[in-house]
Formats: structure tokens, sequence, C-alpha cells
């Protein structure tokens, strides 16, 4: 055990920065896609809600690590291969931030919408009804009042898509996981490594919950 | 009954509303008049709150022409948010901005919309609060609020958009009794100070001393109208009589 921290510490440190970089990158992008498709399903349109539903149904009818294989070796196939003229490469980083983003995006488009159905349509009402713009309603009436309810969700989303990054290992992101793979190999020490890196995974994990605890109090004065 | 009769407000041209299969709305024709106080009565699911919900299209009619000033609000290419600013709106339940303290529910639309500067807004915003009597509430959340001080504020709110008409969507009926008349009181002082005001309510009392005209409805159909004294003394129409007398 010790002889792992010492010899490896640094190396699954550095590890551990790769998958927080991963899982934000992802994250940023998830909360833009989940906005995005999120409004797209509470607006008074058919064709809108659609798009939104069946976006929201392919990816959660997806694996991660099918999506994870899809995007990485299926997308640049389909464009350099059987398209043809494309020279497209996507780095590990780059397929593993798209393929989170997409599939947290999915889940937090959901908790999005339900988040501003649960925000009592009186209020859009009483807002229109001042002359105020849907939009200009949604951002500082609805939404508001919906992030209130939603963060409790959102949280959550956020520490599942961090645990998620350990899925793209198989594309060969070298996060934490894939680190831990080499290490183990190195020293043949299974029991050491993935204990070490369980306790690194909890770590940061309870420091997230924790904060993210704080911020919920935070935004719950004065309710 | 002082009303300035001559420019039509609010021209109601046979509208219908149906949803779905549910036509709510039938054949309704009416015209409201400036500084007039019309107060619309019926039994529930007579179309009362619907009608009222066209007048600003927060409901889009489905037949029919309303207009607002002599444009027909009805029309697409009619800028509905611009209308509904001179059209204020009193909820059942209040609707009063949860995120938002009471000034800032009155100074959000105002400032949003370049009105006024935000200080001009928050100026009017407290004297419309001393109109209803509510000046140390400014800061307060609605959730500290009684339910008659939430209605006061939700009146006030609409006023600080300087609108030329208001509507009142059963504004007592989700009150406790002991708070009802604060909120009529202040509706009767807009009254008196010449606003056009359509009113569904179920305030009998309050309808025969300030209204200038009552409109009975049921069944999507306007039944009867009349000077209050005309229509609740002396209905006609066996189904006002019917419903009066339930009421009573």
């Amino acid at each position: 055990m010790v002889k792992i921290i010492t010899e490896y510490g640094g190396l699954l440190l550095t590890a551990m920065g790769r998958t927080l970089l991963l899982a934000l990158l992802g994250l940023f992008f998830a909360c833009i896609i989940g906005l995005i498709f999120g409004m797209l399903s509470v607006l008074k349109n058919r064709v809108c809600n659609v798009i939104a539903q069946v976006f929201v149904d392919v990816i959660r009818g997806v694996p991660m690590i099918v999506l994870a294989f899809f995007i990485y070796f299926g997308m640049p196939y389909l464009f350099n291969t059987i398209i043809g003229g494309f020279n497209i490469i996507l780095s590990a980083l780059q397929a593993g931030t798209i393929c989170l983003a997409l599939n947290c995006g999915a889940y937090m488009s959901e908790i999005i919408r339900a988040g501003i159905q649960s925000v009592d349509v009186g209020q859009m009402e009483a807002a229109r009804s001042l002359g105020l713009s849907y939009f200009v309603s949604m951002r500082k009436v609805v939404l508001p009042q919906a992030i209130r309810t939603m963060i409790p969700s959102i949280i959550n989303q956020f520490i599942i898509t961090l645990k998620d990054t350990s899925i793209l290992s198989v594309i060969g992101f070298p996060e934490l996981v894939n680190t831990a793979k080499n290490v183990q190999a190195n020293t043949f020490m299974a029991f050491q490594t993935w204990a070490i890196v369980g306790v690194m995974y909890l770590i940061v994990i309870t420091i997230l919950s924790r904060s993210a605890k704080m911020v919920e109090r935070r935004l719950n004065v004065g309710r | 009954m002082g009303a300035d009769r001559g420019k039509v407000k609010i021209r109601v041209k046979n509208l219908k509303k149906s949803f779905g299969d549910l036509e709510v709305l039938k054949d309704i024709s009416t015209d409201v008049t400036e500084g007039e106080v019309v107060v619309v009565i019926g039994p529930s699911g007579s179309g009362k709150s619907t009608l009222l919900r066209c007048l600003n299209r927060l409901e889009e009619v489905s037949g029919g022409s309303v207009e607002i000033d002599g444009v027909d609000i009805t029309a697409k290419k009619v800028n509905i948010n611009k209308v509904r600013e001179n059209i204020g709106m009193v909820f059942q339940h209040f609707n009063l901005f949860q995120n938002l303290n009471v000034i800032d529910n009155m100074t959000l639309a105002p400032a949003q919309l370049k009105k006024c500067t935000p200080e001009e807004a928050k100026k009017r915003a407290m004297e419309m609060l001393s109109r209803v009597g509510l000046v140390e509430k400014a800061e307060s959340f609605p959730s500290q609020l009684s339910g008659g001080q939430k209605q006061r504020v939700a009146i006030a709110r609409a006023l600080c958009m300087q609108p030329g008409i208001m509507l009142f969507d059963e504004p007592t009926s989700a009150l406790d009794p002991e708070m009802v008349g604060e909120v009529l009181q202040v509706m009767k002082a807009l009254a008196s100070d010449g606003m056009t005001m359509v009113i569904v309510t179920h305030e009998m009392g309050f309808a025969r001393e300030v209204s200038d005209r009552v409109l009975f409805m049921d069944g999507g159909y306007i039944v009867e109208e009349g000077t209050p004294d005309e229509l609740l003394l002396h209905p006609k129409e066996p189904r006002t009589i019917d419903f009066l007398n339930k009421v009573l």
C-alpha cells in the first residue's frame, strides 16, 4: 500500500485531475445541452417536443459504453471511410467529452423539464399578462423558481457523471481507472490499488456532495 | 355610474372558444366603454374566466374577435405583449412571483419593458403600495404576506404598468372571509378613479354597489345583462333567477 502511494501517488493524482477535467468539460456542455432540450420539451410546439423526446429516448436507450465506442470509433469511420472526404480524428478527451455531454445532457434535460413544469403555470401567466415576453418570463420568473427544485437532482446527476468518466477508460483516456489498471499491472497489487482508487473517488464525491448541500441551503434562504 | 359613456375600450364580437371538443364560449358579443365597471357572474363552468382570459389572449380564441381600443388583438400580426402592457390582470390565486420580494414583483415588468428608469419604477411602485396601504411590506417576500395582502400587492403590481383596463378573475375567491373587504375596498377606489374594469366575481354586494353593468353567463352564452338593480333585483330569465336564488 505504502509502496503504491509513494511510487504511483503522483501518477494517480494526475489521473484524478484528468478525471475531474473530463467530468467538468462533460458537465459544462451537458448543462447547455440539457437547457436547450429541456426548453424544447416545455415549449408549446409539437415539433420541438418531439425533437427533445427523441433525443432523450435515444441517449437513454443506449448504454454509455456503446455511445463511447460509437463516437470514438464509429463517427470518424462514418465520415472518413463510408462518406469519405473527411479526415476526422477525435482525441479520447474530445470523444469522452462529447459522450459525457450527450449522456448527462439527456438526463439534465429531463431534470430541467420536470423543474420547469413544477412551477405553477400562474407564475408564467402573471408575467405574460404584464406584457413580458415568453423568454423574459422564463428567465426572470420561472427558471429561478425551477432551479431551486432542480438542485438536488442536478447534484445527483453531477455525481453520476463524475463516476461515469470511469467508463471512458475503454476508449483509452488516461483517467483514474485506466491509470490504475496500469498500476495494477506493474505492481500486481490488485487489492491495494483498487482500494486506493476507491477511496480517492469517495473523497472527491463526498466533498462535492457536501459543498452542494451548502449551496442548496444558501439558495433556500428567503423561501 | 358616472362613467363617461362614449369611447369603446373593449369590443367582443361573436367570440367563440373551444378546448378540444368542449365548447366553452359559444357566441359572446358585448362592448365595454371607457370607465365602465362590468361584473360577470354565473355558475362555475359557464365560461366567465375563459371570457376574461380571452380579453388579453391568455387563451387563444377559436372564433370571432376581441378589439381593444379599436385594434383586433386576435389578429396574428398583433404584438400581444404590447397589448398586454395596457391591460392589467388580477388572478384568483394572486400569482405573485415567489422568487421576488414585493417591490421587485412590482418593478420587474416596468423595468424590463423600459417603461421608465429603475428609480422611477421603484418610486411609482412605492406610490402604488401606499395606495393599497402596504408600504411597510415593500421588502417582504410573497410567502410572508396574508392572502389579502398578496392580492393588494397583485393589484398594485398590475397598476405599476399604468394600464387603461383592469381584468379581475375572481379576485376574492381564494381569500379568508375577513380579508375580502380590504381587497374590495382597493377595487372600489380604483373604480371611482374611473378605471375601466371587467370583474368576474361571486360578490353580489360588491357588484350592486360598484358596477355599472352586470353580465350573467351560463353555458357559454351571455344569458342576460343589465344594470345591477335590473339584473340582481329584477332578473327576467329563468336561468338567472334560478342562479340568483342559489347564491343569494
